[in-house]
């Protein structure tokens, strides 16, 4: 077991600034999911210049749609999704001040550009761990378009949450660094 | 001549459906155990080790490994000599699939039409391949496909003179190009020969059989023993963060085909790569 490095969301600048590709962390406190549809809504929203559901201010958006909860459990299984699909919209969101993502696989040009002009940082859940991952998530409360379903947005709590800096704020991606060593 | 009760056919479905997403097969396990050896990534021993427990959480509590529980695959094999009472077997299947992902408390993740993309809220309709087989056999497998692994998979019609060495590179630059995407470490299903449908399917077949059961056909084996050093070379490892453990196992099945064509298809598993038959 590695050393365990535990952060708090939401992130200020100089925590996102201090994370460097490949490091291994743990998330606590709040992240809110997002997938494709909530994004789509979300630049909607944007574009008809109208408020957000959450304050994105170093918050993080969690690239998931969970299973549902069994009786007396706060979520079913929650693990990433591919954040690719979601490379459309995250640079609009970054320049409306969202600074944290999770998600898996690695992104496209636009949205590194986009961390490195605002100083954000993407992370990497671990594909399919979905079992574990809901074991760190304390409780879950639907926010805003509920009638997506999965894709609705939920604010969680969560503890511990284990997640790997894929790219940092300086544009370094581990999926790159991999492939390169 | 046989009969078979559609209720027993959806019984049969429900249940297979919650023991594929829930419980992991075996011959996976012990893989991930084996290469958690082999790992020489700290990082990507890490996963695999995050890997072994979230199986172990999900077979324990009986909740899905992931929450993609895929679109339901269900492979039919059945005798000439079967008679199906009781009702249509398509809707008996479907009625499986909605009870099961009910009450295994799996995600509904199916949409109605891939344009205008309602969700069906019960996760159907399944994807239904038959086969006819002699005798009397009724043989049901459902194998729950998620899509971070299926977005990922590609067909290619090669021509005759690409051979072996143009499949070769298919299916190395198909994995490349899938990166940390499929849930690495994967298992890659290989269809070779046949029509552009048949390739398709024979990827997606090749998928089930267990790592621990070697091809049968001698020069297969070793194509796939070839691919999967090959493949553990990219450097993609688990979950994408480097190491050796990119695949856990390539399977190939084959076909005839036409003096004009090579068709190629790679479908990719994820880690999981989901599946649980039974009989009637």
């Amino acid at each position: 077991m590695m050393d365990k490095r535990i952060l708090c969301a939401p992130f200020s600048d100089e925590t996102i600034r201090s994370l460097k590709a490949g490091d291994m962390v743990y998330i606590s406190g709040t992240v809110y999911t997002a997938r494709d549809a909530a994004h789509k809504r979300l630049c909607e929203m944007i574009e008809r210049d109208e408020p957000m559901p959450f304050d994105f201010d170093g918050q993080a958006v969690y690239y998931a749609g969970p299973a549902p909860a069994k009786p007396g459990k706060p979520i079913g299984s929650v693990g990433p999704t591919t954040g690719g699909r979601m490379d459309a919209y995250s640079p609009t969101l970054i320049a409306h001040g969202l600074k944290v993502m999770i998600g898996k696989g690695t992104r496209g040009a636009r949205v590194i550009d986009a961390m490195k002009q605002y100083t954000g940082v993407y992370f990497a859940a671990i594909g399919g761990a979905a079992a574990l991952m809901a074991k760190c998530v304390e409780s879950a409360e639907v926010i805003a378009f509920e009638e997506l379903g999965t894709e609705a947005v939920r604010k969680l709590q969560v503890k511990e949450l284990p997640v790997v800096v894929a790219i940092d704020c300086r544009g370094n991606d581990v999926y790159k660094l991999a492939r390169e060593s | 001549m046989k009969q078979v009760k559609t209720a027993d056919i959806t019984a049969l479905v429900e249940q297979l459906c919650i023991e594929a997403c829930c419980v992991i097969t075996e011959d996976i396990n012990n893989k991930f155990k084996s290469c958690l050896q082999t790992e020489t990534s700290p990082l990507g021993k890490e996963i695999l080790g995050t890997l072994i427990e979230n199986a172990r959480i999900a077979r324990e509590e009986r909740s899905p490994m992931c929450q993609d529980t895929g679109m339901t695959v269900v492979f039919v094999r059945m005798g000439q000599n079967v008679q199906i009472t009781g009702g249509f077997i398509e809707d008996a299947i479907n009625q499986g699939v909605r009870q099961g992902y009910e009450k295994g408390y799996l995600r509904k993740s199916v949409v109605k039409d891939p344009i205008h993309r309602e969700n069906t809220k019960d996760n159907t309709p399944a994807v239904i391949h038959y086969e006819i087989v002699p005798d009397d056999v009724f043989h049901i497998t459902v194998s729950p496909k998620g899509f971070g692994s299926e977005n990922k998979s590609a067909l290619r019609m090669l021509t005759p003179s690409e051979g072996v060495e143009g499949v070769k590179r298919f299916v190395l630059d198909t994995v490349s190009a899938a990166g940390g995407n499929p849930c690495p470490p994967i298992i890659v299903g290989v269809g070779i020969g046949g029509t552009m449908e048949r390739a398709a399917l024979l990827s997606k077949k090749a998928l089930l059989r267990p790592l621990d059961t070697p091809n049968p056909d001698p020069s297969l084996a070793s194509l796939e023993a070839e691919l999967l050093t090959e493949i553990n070379k990219l450097g993609i490892g688990p979950a994408g963060f480097g190491g050796i453990t990119t695949a856990l196992g390539v399977n190939i099945l084959t076909y005839a085909t036409h003096i004009a064509g090579l068709p190629v298809s790679v479908n990719i598993g994820c880690h999981a790569t989901r599946h649980a038959e039974g009989g009637l």
